[in-house]
């Protein structure tokens, strides 16, 4: 084979020998998605055969020299009806099949392990609860379920795992989210799929599934000392959220302790639970979400905190068991004389606000 | 030629009137056929006016508050006086069809005239409520001013209304308001505008005798489109000015 | 009479084109830029489109040798990102959209109800300035930097985030679209309002329905799709907010406004499309569509229901659950219609008798690409496999099976077979038959490889892609080249054969509709006489009987 160019011959071989025609299967859904898509292509090859065959063979037996003469013939409503109703059987079924996928995808579980995902132009930054960041990376262990919770800084992105058969949009403004399970070891490859302007194509990035040792080593390795939840309960001080959410009696913001994933009642009437996309929307558009029973004072943090600010203020307040830290970060930033018994005194409130204002009046 | 002998002669035997075009068998077709154009036509508006009510209707719901106190903005003299004013105009566009069925010359040029006046008029009064708009950073884009609404006491209107100072994150979203005011009523106004330039070539169309010899298509077809924006303004008054008035 | 073919020409020594018709009518360029005669606005328009395809063509021939080796190695990715963009710009406003309905329809609708012109030939010439000032704000555009948001123009990226000109390509777009509004608008109120005495709704050919359902579209659809560039506009100038979502505004509420032109202005490509293949594989079996009634219907179901199903562009992104369940259900429904015409036309094969010239051999390529193309439409409408095929190259491949494989397919097929009534002369028969095997062979080999690209998970819009899809890619860009050689073809062949093709005469291929019952090329007003139509469409034998009668006459005249 040397008369064929040297180039070519390499490229083919290395090519041929490594050629896919679907990505590995790494996650717990990967295997039920490629049975639809199986199904699908299977249907499909039978479809597509089935109009060949009609068309070759009526063209062979009906061409102008075997078949002189067309004989005209109306149509026939039992035909009709049958095409109309095995492709209309077949299509609903794939509806069904597919949206039980689509809502397992989309669903997370409860006991899924939440990683955050900000998207911008043109890097994706992921935020591990424990304060492990990852740029264009990301890094899971096998046999635990992965939340991610998305939100884009500038345009849309997307984010794909191929081999994981996910992906979800990260947008600006909302959190969205998705969920896997992944179960090969190994390294994948992590897109951007929704165009975003020059780099679109260098949003790229490694998905690496560990094993959950190989996972604890990773995460002891790359902490950089302060977990989103410590970050966010630093910030919760310095923006002085706690002068009004504090748990006291006599407090002008709702106890945010077990507030997560609890159904609020709001001033407006509605009954909302507070997951990640409700607590974001309170801290930015604040008059939006009052609790019932409150007034609508709080002042608004949009411009004020990054997404990744909010990330690490959400996932403080989704540790919040009680009030206890919050009095005790309410202690140390000043506010209160330490002597005083906590929240009797009509006047400490009133203490707070000028503080508060002094930070988030643009 | 004709290969089939199917095709039989057309009766040729009655004379075309003059406007009628060739391509038309009868002026009955001619007039049924541009007629029912003009319908399709005012339906594809329905469609581009379409697109900006339902922002309004989404955004409406989800920012209510700011959607109240900006409305409140709006001088509803004005805006009554407008409706007053397109609502005549319509008429003496209806009169003006009528006076050009009836073939009367005079009373077709005067009725035009008085929809051209009344057009201009309402022009007139919206550029009055843009100003103000500009004057008070009500135009969105990099000037725009939220002090109307985080401090009401320090605007008439609000104080007026009786404003409650709106939440900054809240207040924001007047900006949403005003973009779809300026939207959907400077696509009326545009729509207005090429009416009266319409209505300028009919005026002096009309003093030469054009549309009282009989065929009157084109001033009833005008008479459909400024209708139309008539009615376009019948729904952008009450959703802008009136429906938050008193609350 | 058992020759391959139905072809039946006069005999070419005494055969002459005939000395007035549309073209010879009037001379000089005015006589055309001025014209209201929708035969020759139809010319116009085929000049200009073909024009719009070439350059569409050539970036896409660009875009292919970008993506011949994994890195961005021939232009920047800024510049990659232009050429697509203007790629997919000018192929779906300049060329999709326009090209069956504005060419073959404008020349054929009047004629196929048995009218003299459409029923508003001012506003149909009106249509082409528009569409030509629309076309040359796009060339503006290409001139002074490009666009490079993609065609679907996704806020907050073109509103806030690029330098490039949206504007003017908006403005483009706006107006072509206006164009293609009034051009609708024409179809339907000609098809109600001017049929000849006799021509019942249901004697219509079913091109002359698809193009009325696609008119339906066009003029319910466009002017949404103005309104969102309208505020795309206004965002980018002044800021107004309505799709910022740093001011409060929705941007997934642009892409509801867009989808719900840009999903129907997918059937307004291919429903024009659908009409040519049933008059031609009509044509060539010699027979009468099958099921008449539930082609025609199913054109009516796909425009209807296409207005429903724009969501379906948007499952990944963080709309609820469950309306996806809804407009899944709509997408299945909506693929139905589709499926009922593939049989149909399969079974008016049987029992026909068949020939294969060129427009028959692109109607087939049709059906087979086409049914590719509809069947991966179902694994983008199944919620499930949409996740994972979406914005990929699976995406790509789906829909250039359906419009360029399904409509380019179809156009080619209807320009062959009208050729000879618009021009009066045959297009080389072997040479074209040639073409249409090369292109389709040219075309499965550049979008097939596309599909496992997508499941593979290669992206769309990538200029640069990780290694192990370059054997893929690599075929794709070398069916590229076979597919550009099989759309230079005709360009040559058909401007050829304006001057040394043989004289079609007013019927060559046997054809029923009332367009092949007029000389070639057809006179100005149409038809001497207005015709009384009293059979069905694609009656064979009411058109034997005319033949005869017409023989006896000659021969009872010679006698």
């Amino acid at each position: 084979m040397d008369h064929i160019s040297p180039v070519l011959w390499q490229f083919l071989v290395k090519w041929m020998t490594n050629f896919a025609l679907f990505p590995p299967e790494a996650s717990k859904i990967a295997p039920q998605m490629d049975a639809l898509y199986f199904f699908m292509v299977l249907v499909s090859l039978v479809g597509l055969t089935l109009v060949g065959l009609l068309i070759v063979g009526f063209s062979i037996l009906y061409s102008k020299k075997r078949h002189p003469v067309a004989v005209q013939i109306e149509g026939s409503t039992l035909l009709e009806a049958t095409w109309t109703i095995i492709p209309l059987g077949l299509f609903l079924i794939m509806f069904v099949w597919g949206s039980l996928i689509y809502f397992r995808i989309y669903t997370p579980p409860a006991n899924a392990m939440n990683i955050y995902v900000v998207g911008k132009q043109w890097m994706w930054k992921a935020e591990h609860p424990g304060g492990q960041h990852e740029i264009d990376a990301l890094h899971v262990p096998t046999g635990q379920p992965i939340q991610l919770t998305l939100i884009s800084q500038d345009v849309f992105h997307s984010f794909s795992i191929p081999a994981f058969r996910v992906k979800r949009e990260a947008i600006p403004g909302r959190y969205t989210s998705v969920w896997f399970e992944a179960t090969e070891p190994g390294q994948y490859h992590l897109f951007c799929t929704q165009y975003c302007g020059t780099d679109h194509s260098h949003m790229i990035g490694t998905i690496t599934v560990l094993t959950p040792e190989d996972y604890k080593k990773w995460l002891a390795e790359s902490t950089s000392g302060m977990s989103l939840a410590q970050n966010g309960e630093r910030l919760f001080a310095s923006l002085s959220c706690n002068a009004c959410h504090n748990g006291r009696p006599d407090a002008r913001g709702p106890s945010l302790a077990n507030v997560y994933n609890s159904k609020l009642r709001l001033a407006n009437g509605q009954e909302t639970i507070a997951d990640e996309a409700y607590l974001r929307d309170a801290i930015l558009n604040p008059s939006e979400h009052v609790t019932q029973g409150y007034a609508p004072i709080m002042p608004t943090y949009q411009g004020q905190v990054s997404e990744d600010g909010v990330i690490s203020l959400v996932e403080y307040i989704k540790t919040l068991n009680s009030n206890y830290r919050v009095e005790q970060t309410l202690n140390t930033t000043g506010l209160l004389p330490e002597s005083e018994p906590t929240s009797k005194s009509p006047s400490t409130p009133k203490a707070a606000p000028p503080a508060a204002k002094g930070t988030v009046t643009p | 030629m004709s290969d089939s002998s199917t095709l039989v002669q057309a009766d040729h035997a009655h004379e075309h009137p003059p406007y009628q075009r060739h391509h038309f068998e009868t002026m009955q077709q001619q007039v049924d056929a541009t007629g029912f154009a003009m319908w399709l036509f005012l339906l594809t508006e329905i469609m581009f006016f379409g697109g900006m009510f339902t922002a309004y209707l989404i955004y409406r719901n989800w920012y209510y508050p700011a959607f109240v106190a900006a409305s409140h903005q709006l001088n509803i003299f004005w805006g009554s006086l407008n409706t007053l004013i397109l609502i005549s105009s319509s008429f003496t566009m209806a009169m003006g069809v009528w006076s050009a069925q009836m073939r009367k010359q005079g009373t077709l040029v005067l009725c035009l005239v008085l929809t051209f006046i009344l057009g201009l008029g309402f022009l007139g009064i919206k550029t009055i409520e843009y100003k103000e708009k500009f004057e008070k950073h009500h135009v969105p884009g990099a000037h725009y001013s939220l002090n109307s609404f985080l401090n009401p006491d320090s605007d008439k209107e609000a104080k007026d209304a009786g404003d409650k100072p709106l939440p900054l994150d809240m207040a924001r979203h007047t900006e949403i308001y005003f973009s779809l005011y300026f939207a959907m009523t400077g696509m009326h106004a545009l729509h207005m505008i090429i009416g009266i330039c319409l209505l300028g070539y009919m005026i002096f169309r009309a003093r030469q005798g054009a549309y009282t010899t009989g065929h009157v298509s084109f001033v009833e077809y005008f008479g459909l489109y400024w209708h139309f924006v008539d009615i376009v303004w019948i729904f952008l008054f009450p959703l802008l000015y009136l429906i938050s008035r008193h609350q | 009479m058992s020759s391959a073919t139905i072809v039946s020409l006069p005999d070419q020594s005494t055969a002459r084109i005939p000395k007035t018709n549309f073209i010879t009518k009037e001379n000089g360029l005015l006589s055309w830029l001025l014209t209201g005669d929708h035969k020759r606005i139809a010319i116009l328009y085929l000049i200009s489109i073909t024009f719009f395809f070439a350059i569409g063509g050539s970036l896409a021939g660009l875009i292919r040798l970008e993506l011949l080796t994994p890195q961005s190695d021939l232009m920047a990715t800024d510049t990659y990102n232009k050429v697509f963009t203007m790629h997919g710009v000018i192929m779906i406003f300049l060329f999709l959209v326009p090209s069956v309905p504005a060419t073959l329809g404008n020349f054929l609708i009047p004629i196929m109800i048995g009218a003299k012109d459409l029923a508003l030939p001012k506003v149909n010439l009106l249509s082409w300035y528009l569409y030509i000032a629309g076309g040359t704000l796009v060339l503006y555009t290409m001139m002074t930097g490009g666009v490079d948001t993609g065609w679907t123009f996704t806020t907050p990226l073109s509103t806030h985030y690029v330098n490039t000109n949206v504007l003017s390509t908006g403005l483009a777009i706006f107006i072509a679209g206006f164009s293609s509004i009034f051009t609708g608008l024409n179809f339907i109120v000609t098809i109600h309002k001017m049929r000849a005495p006799g021509m019942t709704w249901f004697r219509l050919p079913l091109f002359v329905w698809s193009n009325y359902a696609a008119s339906i579209l066009m003029v319910l659809g466009t002017p949404v799709l103005a309104i969102a560039i309208v505020l795309v506009a206004l965002e980018r100038t002044v800021g107004i907010g309505v799709f910022d979502p740093t001011k409060g505004g929705d941007p997934l509420l642009f892409q509801h406004l867009f989808w719900f032109y840009s999903h129907p202005a997918v059937y307004i490509m291919i429903l024009p499309g659908m009409g040519v293949i049933s008059e031609v594989i009509s044509t060539f079996s010699r027979k009468r569509v099958f099921g008449y009634t539930a082609v025609a219907f199913s054109s009516v179901a796909i425009a209807v229901f296409g207005f429903f199903v724009w969501e379906h562009h948007m499952f990944i992104m963080g709309v609820s659950n469950y309306s996806t369940l809804v407009f899944s259900l709509l997408t299945m429904l909506v693929a139905v219609p589709s499926a009922i015409k593939i049989f149909n036309w399969s079974f008016t094969l049987y029992k026909g008798s068949i020939t294969f010239e060129t427009p028959m051999l692109y109607a087939f390529g049709f059906m087979g690409l086409f049914t590719i193309g509809g069947l991966t439409g179902v694994f983008l409408a199944a919620t499930g496999t949409d996740i994972h095929l979406t914005e990929t190259y699976f995406i790509v491949a789906h829909f250039h099976f359906v419009m360029v494989g399904g409509m380019l397919m179809a156009f080619l097929s209807g320009i062959h077979f009208w050729w000879p009534k618009m021009t009066g002369r045959m297009y080389p028969e072997k040479i074209s038959q040639l073409a249409a095997v090369v292109t389709f062979i040219g075309f499965n080999l550049t979008f097939f490889p596309q599909f496992i690209l997508g499941e593979l998970g290669m992206p769309r819009r990538y200029a640069s892609y990780p290694e192990e899809f370059q054997i893929l890619n690599v075929f794709s860009t070398a069916g590229a080249t076979v597919l550009g050689v099989g759309y230079l073809l005709p360009i040559l062949y058909l401007t050829w054969s304006l001057k040394y093709g043989e004289i079609a005469g007013s019927n060559p291929w046997q054809a029923t509709g009332l367009e092949w019952q007029i000389q070639s090329p057809p006179l100005t007003e149409n038809f001497a006489e207005i015709p009384i139509v009293d059979h069905d469409a694609y009656d064979y034998e009411w058109l034997e009987k005319m033949e005869l009668a017409k023989k006896q006459q000659e021969v009872s005249s010679v006698g």
